[in-house]
């Protein structure tokens, strides 16, 4: 029979290709990808200089060692040119390929803001590994980074920068970190944590331009600030992967629209992960996408599982303040604060008192299993 | 007592302390976690745990 195939071997490739062998031994596994395919994990970028890692070292398995351990055929450094789902085959590498089923795993590509200067397009991204050895090799030996966008991963990076001793500066237009997914109460713990641990930040504030000195990289803020810097990298947001999906007839919306059962618009074709939109959902990060792993794993192997998706509080990697959030909907309440001496619990609740959502900080953190509890799932059977 | 650590988010989990918030007492050795518990933080299944040495 024509086999699996998953396009994409970041963390939603992998981690469906191992759900669906714990499943299923026997149909065959093909996996394609772009880069040398060796698994990573992502979140583990954030704090990689705290934990000792280079890029190399991030890279727990070859693609030669997780095509045995998975029992599947792994395409590295093959980019898909295009999918016919009428045929039921792609294009990629030269090759025709035809599945049986097909998902797609493509991830989201970084956002990058207009800037002028000689230098904007030295401006880094990192959402891949070979982004963060380029990312640590320019700043090898170096000073002072410079970080657009103070949301999960420029908060992060700036933690972990500042803690292995660079000077760090952080640019946002937000008068707060994290300012769409915190109160501001946790906010501005988040932002004096970071300040305590070196961060400068540029808050209300945007960059204009980067050009290249004597010395390095100059950046120019919107109000005239100029900032040097050895290295700028950019975190301001992601963009779901689809052009693909769009090539191949796909609906799209912001990312691969697909239904409870991750099932795209065209039969036998999923998505998954960052590039997916899973019944108007984009959640780009890891507890969604193992529960949705899990789902299509079901699905592929026969059993239709529609995807359900618990409160999922989403861990803030930054040392210098430990932080849980369980971001509310977009529904009407409001947040209440409980100070502790060493930390805050804030409570999202809508008029009734309901728990809605949920931000904890510090020794507040110890009750994030028990308020996860209390929050009305994303959506359920 | 050993410590485990998720492969995926980095999580810790310290034999010694166990996971009282989970149901975990302290001292509760890897082997007699549930098969079916997955990392606090990203969900991660306990199979896909690997095992780290405490530092020295």
């Amino acid at each position: 029979m024509d086999p699996v195939v998953i396009v994409g071997s970041g963390l939603a490739g992998y981690t469906l290709a191992r759900e669906l062998r714990k499943l299923d031994a026997a149909v065959p596994l093909t996996i394609l990808s772009r880069d040398e395919a060796s698994f990573y994990s992502k979140p583990m970028l954030s704090n990689a200089l705290a934990t000792g890692r280079n890029a190399a070292q991030l890279a727990s398995a070859s693609a030669e060692q997780m095509a045995a351990q998975l029992g599947a055929r792994i395409l590295a450094g093959t980019d898909v040119q295009a999918i016919d789902v009428a045929r039921r085959e792609l294009r990629a590498g030269g090759v025709t390929l035809r599945y049986s089923k097909l998902v797609l795993a493509l991830g989201a590509d970084p956002i990058a803001l207009p800037l002028d200067g000689n230098a904007a397009n030295q401006v880094l991204r990192v959402n891949d590994l070979a982004g963060y050895a380029r990312f640590r090799a320019a700043i090898e030996g170096k000073k002072t980074v410079v970080l657009l966008g103070a949301g999960l991963i420029g908060c992060e990076f700036a933690n972990d920068l500042a803690a292995a001793g660079y000077g760090v500066h952080v640019i946002d237009p937000a008068p707060r970190p994290l300012a769409r997914l915190l109160p501001v109460a946790a906010a501005e713990q988040l932002r004096l944590a970071l300040e305590a641990v070196g961060v400068v930040w540029h808050l209300e504030s945007t960059a204009r331009a980067v050009t290249r000195t004597a010395k390095g990289l100059r950046v120019e803020l919107a109000d005239g600030t100029a900032l040097e810097a050895d290295a700028v990298l950019s975190a301001i947001g992601l963009r779901p992967r689809t052009q693909l999906a769009l090539q191949a007839g796909l609906k799209v919306n912001r990312g691969i629209v697909t239904d409870r059962q991750l099932q795209t618009s065209a039969e036998n074709v999923y998505a998954l992960g960052d590039c997916a939109e899973v019944d108007g959902q984009v959640l780009p990060y890891v507890l969604p996408l193992m529960h949705a792993a899990r789902a299509l794993a079901q699905t592929l192997s026969g059993t239709a599982t529609p995807l359900q998706y618990p409160a999922m509080p989403v861990v803030v990697k930054t040392p210098a303040l430990p932080l849980v959030v369980c971001p509310p909907p977009a529904l009407a309440g409001s947040w209440k604060l409980q100070p502790e001496a060493n930390g805050l619990e804030a409570r999202f609740e809508d008029d009734s008192g309901k728990l809605l959502g949920f931000a904890l900080s510090g020794s507040a953190l110890a009750r994030k299993q028990a308020l996860t509890k209390l929050v009305p799932p994303l959506f359920s059977q | 007592m050993k410590t485990w650590q998720c492969v995926v988010c980095g999580f810790i989990y310290d034999e010694a302390q166990g996971l009282p918030e989970d149901g975990i007492r302290a001292g509760t050795r890897w082997q007699d976690i549930p098969a079916d518990w997955a990392c606090p933080d990203c969900g991660v299944a306990k199979a896909d745990f690997e095992m780290v040495e405490m530092a020295a």
